[in-house]
């Protein structure tokens, strides 16, 4: 009975140093990997995360700019501009996507953790769109009009309110927003409502962007709002101005540039310290032509063609 | 021989604990989960939350900047009023399918109807919150000239589709149960077979389809997805079936992921999951007393 058992032992120790030994492989090679991306290996990869909205902008550049450099991978992940600033902050990315400004904490923090200053690059712009039914009539809409709108105790409820007739039914006007998890949704709020106002109650809530232009397409009644780039031929987008008597604009690139259109917001790219190596060639080659090419190709605003050079150093 | 018995005895009590553990571990896991729930809500339920906002006011503005309010009325009414509508078109259709699939079809219709409605049972419900958005959002606008599609009605009748499927099986199978003995002395006493069914299988089999009749309550209060998708997901109290409205279980789903863990929002969060417990809770406990009372008779 003894005797199998003194072999099992005897096998076993060969076996677990084995094991050791693979691991301290698996080790090493891992950590040999982390050390080529910092541009000294042979390969590259860039970790990239935050803004949701600008997710899929971020997916397309890390596609094309794979065959511009096959040495370089990009890995995209969104979560929102919160969760990539979150990354910023703990050092585990390498760029972060933000469709809104840092804020001064968390600069501070980042500063704390790091070490490191967080460098800011403006990549292009976003336009948020207000969309109606294609068939409706209504052309252009003050930002105070479209507060009263979508502000909580708001006084414009019916179409009729702003000079439109409606073909046919109610003339109640169905506002359409977003889930509060949304970034689009906090920065509709800040732009037409105010800090301090709330939405109105009983807005119909929507998951997505697109969900929200193809409701308003599906939908005479409807008012929505979301990214230029969501327009498609069943909804109409509406002019804005900033104050009722004043031009109104359409959200197009060139008014988004040029600052007519009043709800735009910039896209921004935050990386730890001064960019160098692959993160810096990465970054040059988004904000060159090519790079702005596939911002206005994944429908937003690229920048002009003058901002394309000017990196600017945020406190 | 000696060494085989002892080896069988010990798979013997090893199976025993097994199943020991398997009988357990649900009481366990409920036990666990409503722990767990309240664990994560408790703190606010304690600190800050006002039962008199949460229970009276329609005001839910989680993330406002200026003045957070909790007020889940609202959502409360929303989850009642379409969970009511889905019964009141599930409960009649899924019982008359049961009936007709385990007394009057024949013996092949009944294995197609069958197979078909296990299929509606397998659509997942994003689809069917992906067909109330889509399909009956525009045929609800055209038929009754509404404003907008995605009401009270809408989800109502996607989540009794989404019922059904559970109501027809379980009450299918709670009238299978019924011994033909029952049947045979029925109709030796000359019964038709409306009075078959109304007289002698329906009391027989009370406690299985009110069972059925649960669990697609259960289904209605607990779904989500679709009715996220299919209600409008709209803060207001509902006044007729073409208003849009929010359910609690939705507000949970489309809040969560944002709301910072432990903060008040996401315990608030965890208090209406606290709600739904008891809600279901009470269901279940009330049918229970039901049942029991009917036996007693």
């Amino acid at each position: 009975m003894d005797l199998p058992r003194y072999r099992k032992r005897v096998v076993r120790w060969p076996i677990l140093l084995l094991c050791i030994l693979q691991i301290c492989l698996i080790f090493h090679a891992c950590l040999h990997r982390q050390s080529s991306a910092d541009g000294a290996g042979t390969h590259t990869t860039i970790q990239n995360t935050g803004s949701d909205t600008m997710v899929n902008l971020a997916q397309a550049w890390a596609e094309i700019y794979s065959t511009v450099a096959p040495d370089v991978s990009v890995e995209v992940s969104g979560g929102g501009s919160g969760t990539g600033i979150a990354a910023l902050i703990n050092g585990t990315v390498d760029i972060a996507n933000c469709s809104r400004k840092m804020e001064p904490s968390e600069i501070e923090a980042a500063k704390k953790n790091t070490g490191k200053d967080p460098y800011e690059f403006l990549v292009g712009y976003d336009g948020l769109g207000i969309y109606v039914h294609k068939s409706s009539t209504l052309d252009s809409l003050s930002l105070e009009q479209l507060a009263d709108i979508y502000g909580e105790k708001g006084g414009t409820t019916r179409w009729r309110q702003l000079g439109v007739t409606l073909a046919k039914g109610s003339d109640e006007i169905i506002v359409v927003s977003r889930q509060s998890n949304s970034g689009t949704y906090h920065y509709f709020r800040e732009a037409v409502l105010g800090k301090k106002r709330d939405f109105r109650l009983g807005t119909i809530d929507m998951h997505g962007s697109k969900d929200v232009v193809e409701l308003v397409g599906r939908t005479p009644n409807a008012i929505g709002y979301s990214g230029m780039g969501y327009a498609t031929e069943h909804v109409k987008m509406i002019k804005i101005t900033k104050k009722l008597g004043q031009k109104a604009y359409l959200p197009t690139i060139e008014n988004t540039q040029n600052g007519n259109y009043p709800i735009a917001r910039p896209l921004l790219m935050y990386t730890l310290g001064e960019p160098s190596g692959k993160v810096h060639q990465y970054l040059d080659w988004i904000l060159a032509a090519e790079g702005q090419k596939i911002v206005q190709e994944s429908g937003y605003v690229p920048l002009t063609m003058a901002a394309v050079s000017s990196e600017e150093k945020k406190p | 021989m000696k060494g085989r018995t002892r080896f069988e005895s010990i798979k013997e009590w090893l199976i025993e604990r097994i199943i020991w553990i398997c009988g357990v571990s649900s009481i366990l896991f409920v036990f666990a989960i409503f722990f767990f729930v309240f664990r994560e809500g408790s703190a606010f339920l304690f600190r800050g939350f006002k039962p008199v906002e949460f229970f009276t006011s329609i005001e839910w503005y989680p993330t406002s900047q200026s003045h957070v309010r909790y007020g889940a009325l609202a959502l409360i009414l929303g989850t009642f009023s379409v969970t009511t509508l889905a019964m009141l078109i599930a409960i009649p259709f899924g019982l008359g399918a049961a009936i007709y699939i385990s007394e009057f079809c024949s013996a092949r219709v009944r294995e197609t109807v069958k197979i078909i409605i296990e299929l509606l049972a397998a659509i997942p419900s994003v689809v069917w919150g992906f067909i109330g958005l889509t399909i009956m959002n525009s045929l609800i606008i055209r038929l009754f000239h509404a404003p907008i599609g995605l009401t009270m009605l809408n989800g109502g009748i996607i989540l009794a589709l989404m019922s059904v499927p559970i109501v027809v099986s379980i009450g299918e199978d709670a009238l299978k149960a019924v011994p033909d003995s029952y049947r045979e002395a029925a109709i030796a006493m000359g019964c038709t077979r409306w009075q078959l069914v109304y007289r002698v299988l329906l009391p027989a089999a009370r406690n299985g389809l009110l069972a059925a009749v649960l669990l697609g309550i259960g289904r209605g209060i607990g779904e989500t997805m679709a009715v996220l998708m299919a209600t409008g997901h709209s803060i207001r109290i509902p006044t007729s079936l073409l208003d849009p409205v929010r359910t609690l279980t939705a507000t949970i789903a489309a809040e969560l992921g944002e709301a910072a863990v432990h903060s008040d929002h996401y315990q608030v969060l965890f208090i209406i999951g606290i709600l739904l417990f008891m809600i279901t809770f009470i269901i279940n406990l009330t049918a229970d007393l039901i049942v029991k009372g009917i036996r007693k008779q």
